[in-house]
C-alpha cells in the first residue's frame, strides 16, 4: 500500500523558503497569493495491506522521525483513502 | 578529566574539538555513532558538521543513531553534554534539550565571526568566563535560526537557560545571523549539565586560529570536571 506524508512548517514558525517564493511570485505578476507555505512531501511503499495498521505504523514513523512536531504539522493520505 | 568526542558519518568538527579539549589537558575518546556502547566519561561531545548528509532535517537521523540511547542515558545521570552546531541540532531533534533549528531566516549558509554574550558564569561550561562577558567566535550553518514556541521561550528565560546570546552594537560581526528567538546562539537544559550553541568555540580556540575565546569553553569544563 502507497502511503503519502505531508509536513508543512506549524503556522507561527517563520518559513523563509515560503516567503522567498511568495515574493517570486509576486514579482512574476502573481497577485493575490496571500501566503505560501513550502513543506515536503514523502512517498512510501509499504508491505501493510490493512490500511487501519498501515495508517498507524506511518503515524509511529512520524512522530519517531520523519516530522519534528516542534517546529512542523504532518497529514497521511493512504492510496486506501482515494478509492 | 576524559571527554567522549562522538563522531558521525560526515561530522566535521570532530577533530577540532580533540585538539581543542587535548590543549586544555583533557584525554579524549573517539567514539563512533554506530557503537552502542560508551567508556565511562565526565563529559560527551557532540561535533560540529553534517551528520547523514543533513537529510530529512539537520541532526534527525543521527539524534536515532545506535550511541544516542547511551548518550541520553548518561545525560539522565547528569553526565555533562556538549553539541556544537550540528551537534546542537542533534541534541534538540534527541530531544535533550527543548525547541529546534530552521533554517536561517536569510536562506544563506552564514560563515563569519559573531560576538556572542555569556549569559551566566554558573554552569560546567561557561565557569571560566564573566556572566556579560562578549566572546568573537565563529558560526558556520545553514540553519541555525533557533525557534522555540512562546511558552517554552519563556521558561527558557525564566530558568536562565539561555547561555549565549548574538550582541547588537557596532563591533565587527554583531547582530543576530540567522533570526534566532531572543538572539539565542545557545541554550541549556534545566540542570545546565547539557549545552547546544551554534557558534564554534574549537575553531577560535589558539591564537593561530585568529581568536582564542573560545578557549575558556574548554579550560572551563576542565577545571570543573577535574
Amino acid at each position: 500500500m502507497k502511503a503519502r506524508v505531508h509536513i508543512y512548517p506549524k503556522r507561527g514558525v517563520l518559513d523563509p523558503q515560503g516567503k522567498a517564493v511568495q515574493r517570486a511570485l509576486g514579482t512574476l505578476g502573481f497577485s493575490g497569493v496571500a501566503e505560501v507555505r513550502q513543506g515536503k512531501l514523502i512517498e512510501l511503499e509499504l508491505d501493510e495491506r490493512d490500511p487501519a495498521r498501515a495508517r498507524a505504523q506511518v503515524e509511529a514513523m512520524c512522530s519517531k522521525l520523519l516530522a519534528n512536531t516542534v517546529i512542523e504539522n504532518y497529514a497521511i493520505e493512504l492510496d486506501e483513502d482515494s478509492k | 578529566m576524559k571527554a567522549a568526542v562522538i563522531v558521525f558519518p560526515g561530522s566535521n568538527c570532530d577533530r577540532d574539538v580533540k585538539v581543542a579539549l587535548e590543549a586544555a589537558e583533557s584525554r579524549v575518546a573517539m567514539v563512533w555513532h554506530g557503537d552502542a556502547e560508551l567508556p565511562g566519561v565526565d563529559l560527551i561531545v557532540l561535533p560540529g558538521g553534517f551528520a547523514h548528509g543533513d537529510y530529512l532535517r539537520c541532526g534527525a537521523m543521527a539524534a536515532h543513531s545506535p550511541v544516542m540511547a547511551e548518550v541520553k542515558a548518561q545525560a539522565q545521570r547528569g553526565v555533562p553534554v556538549l553539541g556544537i552546531c550540528n551537534g546542537f541540532q542533534v541534541l534538540c531533534e534527541a530531544g535533550l534539550l527543548p525547541g529546534a533549528l530552521l533554517p536561517n531566516a536569510g536562506l544563506k549558509f552564514v560563515c563569519r565571526d559573531v560576538q556572542v554574550a555569556v549569559e551566566t558564569s554558573q554552569s560546567v561550561f561557561t565557569n571560566a568566563y564573566e556572566a556579560g562577558q562578549v566572546l568573537r567566535i565563529p558560526v558556520a550553518h545553514h540553519d541555525g535560526q533557533y525557534y522555540a514556541d512562546d511558552d517554552d521561550l519563556a521558561r527558557l528565560e525564566d530558568l536562565g537557560q539561555i547561555a549565549f546570546r548574538y550582541v547588537d552594537g557596532p563591533a565587527p560581526g554583531a547582530g543576530n545571523p540567522n533570526g534566532s528567538a531572543h538572539d539565542i546562539a545557545g541554550v541549556f537544559n534545566e540542570g545546565k549539565t547539557v549545552l547546544g550553541l551554534m557558534p564554534h568555540p574549537e575553531r577560535a580556540a589558539d591564537p593561530m586560529h585568529g581568536g582564542s575565546d573560545g578557549c575558556g569553553l574548554f579550560l572551563g569544563l576542565v577545571r570543573a570536571l577535574g
